[in-house]
């Protein structure tokens, strides 16, 4: 059963076509990779799944809906979370504020009259003590180092308890022992029936963690399967390396 | 004893400005240089009113915020669609937008003459006479201003506040319709500064546009910017030393009319080296 799908999705800039007639859907509680070479429209395609880039042409279908615009502010509506490339954390606000923001009342006016509840404050201990970030609880974002800070961008996924987790390049420029920390919190994510899209370069870890995937060029559809299969395709190999 | 109650009201008065301009800029991260325009709505609402149609203080000043808010609802949706420079480029114009209409709409501001005899305000039937009675009601309204502003502060519309002046399309993906709350605290801000306002010109009893113009509302920010960007109290010490400097400068012994350009020399000196040294005011929590 898929839960998210893109029919002929489109998106240009001026005469670029970064996402070109894109249909792939993604299943629901399971894993995809989405690997492709730099400039393939992997994360435009991500930037298009949530509004935050307006779709040309084409439609998302989300839970069998059918959409041909999408604002960010549906997104927790809609079931859907992500995190971004380039880490994008409030930084002049503490840790604990980063989770805290993705808890609370989304109205003006109910925000208004709320104020700290211990369940909420309970959910951010326990998301933060989960990545070992709770002592870190007041300090502000920016003073985190940079794999925290991608920690921390992850853990406001978990705490926001969407269905389904957009992903782009988690572990971009992290070393061993975090790469471990993250492999670990999206399986739980996985356990947990979480519908999961993974951008990646790291192959390996595509491997060990994708039930399916999907390899984009040129804004378009490569190939897609299961990972062993796809990854030995020799169109992929060529896309990838130019071979 | 006259002399420093003066500067007391003053205080209280640019106090409530710069508790309420740092609602939006210090808090909601947007650059703001029009609050001198919802000052002198609230102004001009309480000076048309009182001495023409008859009003009394507090009816005339609920009338000021309520135009005040309307300004701000609409100047908040036109703004909407600008970020960062553009931002204040916009609120300036609606600053400059709103001094010639008081300068030009001469049928009901008087123009360059100006409103006088604005009478003091009555609070249950007792009229206020002295400033010292005046200074007791600007205390009050400071103080109300300074209840809402923690109560806006410390709510999750406070902490939203800190989202989108952080990363507006961020958070945006997290739920958050952050047009609405941009235009809700600038509305809140608007009124709060049209409560300024009337507080001016009861107190003064005469206003001219040459009060609100734009210089004044970057004097408002600046105390802001001095204070501290989003703290509440950094604001109050905002004003209070910007209304005492000049006072200083008096007695430091230059002549009277350099006294006044030196003013704006100790503003200028003290904005440049905040930027330099300390982005984020004496108290504030955010950097620019």
């Amino acid at each position: 059963m898929y839960i998210l799908e893109t029919k002929n999705l489109k998106k240009s800039f001026g005469g670029v076509h970064a996402l070109n007639d894109l249909s792939i859907s993604f299943a629901k509680g399971k894993l995809t990779g989405i690997i492709g070479p730099n400039g393939s429209g992997k994360t435009t395609l991500v930037n298009v799944l949530t509004g935050m880039q307006a779709i040309t042409g084409g439609a998302v279908v989300v839970g069998g809906k059918s959409l041909h615009a999408i604002r960010p502010e549906e997104l927790p509506r809609l079931g859907i979370t992500r995190t971004f490339q380039d880490v994008r954390l409030f930084e002049q606000m503490t840790v604990g504020d980063n989770i805290m923001v993705v808890l609370t009342a989304r109205g003006p006016y109910a925000a208004l009259t709320e104020r700290s509840e211990r369940k909420r404050e309970e959910r951010v201990k326990e998301v933060l003590e989960k990545v070992g970030l709770w002592e870190k609880r007041h300090q502000l974002a920016y003073n985190l180092s940079y794999g925290q800070r991608k920690l921390l961008e992850i853990t406001r996924v978990l705490a926001m308890d969407a269905d389904i987790i957009l992903l782009d390049e988690p572990f971009a420029g992290l070393f061993k022992e975090m790469v471990k920390v993250i492999v670990h919190i999206i399986g739980e994510l996985k356990a947990a029936g979480k519908t999961v899209l993974l951008i990646e370069h790291n192959m390996d870890l595509i491997r060990e963690l994708s039930d399916h995937v999907i390899v984009m060029d040129a804004g378009g559809l490569l190939a897609e399967g299961k990972p062993d299969a796809v990854l030995a395709r020799h169109d992929v190999i060529e896309a990838y390396l130019g071979e | 004893m006259e002399y420093l109650i003066h500067l007391a009201v003053m205080s209280s008065i640019y106090a409530i400005l710069g508790m309420s301009l740092n609602l939006v800029v210090g808090y909601a991260g947007l650059l703001s240089v029009t609050h001198a325009a919802f000052y002198g709505i609230g102004a001009y609402a309480v000076g048309i009113l009182t001495v023409s149609h008859g009003y009394g203080f507090f009816g005339a000043t609920a009338i000021g915020m309520a135009c005040a808010a309307l300004a701000a609802w609409f100047i908040g949706i036109v703004s909407g669609r600008f970020k960062g420079d553009y931002y204040a480029l916009v609120s300036f114009g609606f600053n400059i937008i709103v001094f010639s209409i008081f300068l030009n709409v001469q049928s009901v501001t008087r123009g360059p003459l100006g409103i006088p005899g604005i009478p003091k305000p009555e609070v249950f039937g007792m009229l206020i006479r002295s400033n010292a009675q005046f200074l007791l009601l600007a205390i009050a309204f400071t103080l109300a201003t300074y209840a809402v502003s923690q109560w806006i502060v410390t709510s999750s519309f406070g902490r939203t506040l800190k989202g989108i002046r952080e990363d507006e399309d961020a958070l945006r993906v997290f739920g958050y319709d952050t047009a609405r709350y941009k235009r809700i605290i600038f509305v809140i801000a608007a009124m709060l500064a049209a409560v300024g306002g009337s507080l001016f010109a009861s107190y003064i009893s005469y206003i001219d546009p040459s009060t609100f113009s734009l210089n004044e509302s970057i004097f408002i920010l600046s105390l802001v910017i001095l204070g501290g960007l989003a703290n509440v109290n950094g604001s109050v010490f905002g004003a209070i030393f910007f209304i005492l400097l000049p006072e200083i400068l008096r007695f430091v012994g230059f002549p009277p009319d350099i006294a006044a350009q030196m003013r704006q020399v100790a503003y200028g000196l003290i904005l440049v080296l905040l930027m330099l040294y300390r982005p984020q005011g004496m108290f504030g929590e955010y950097k620019l």
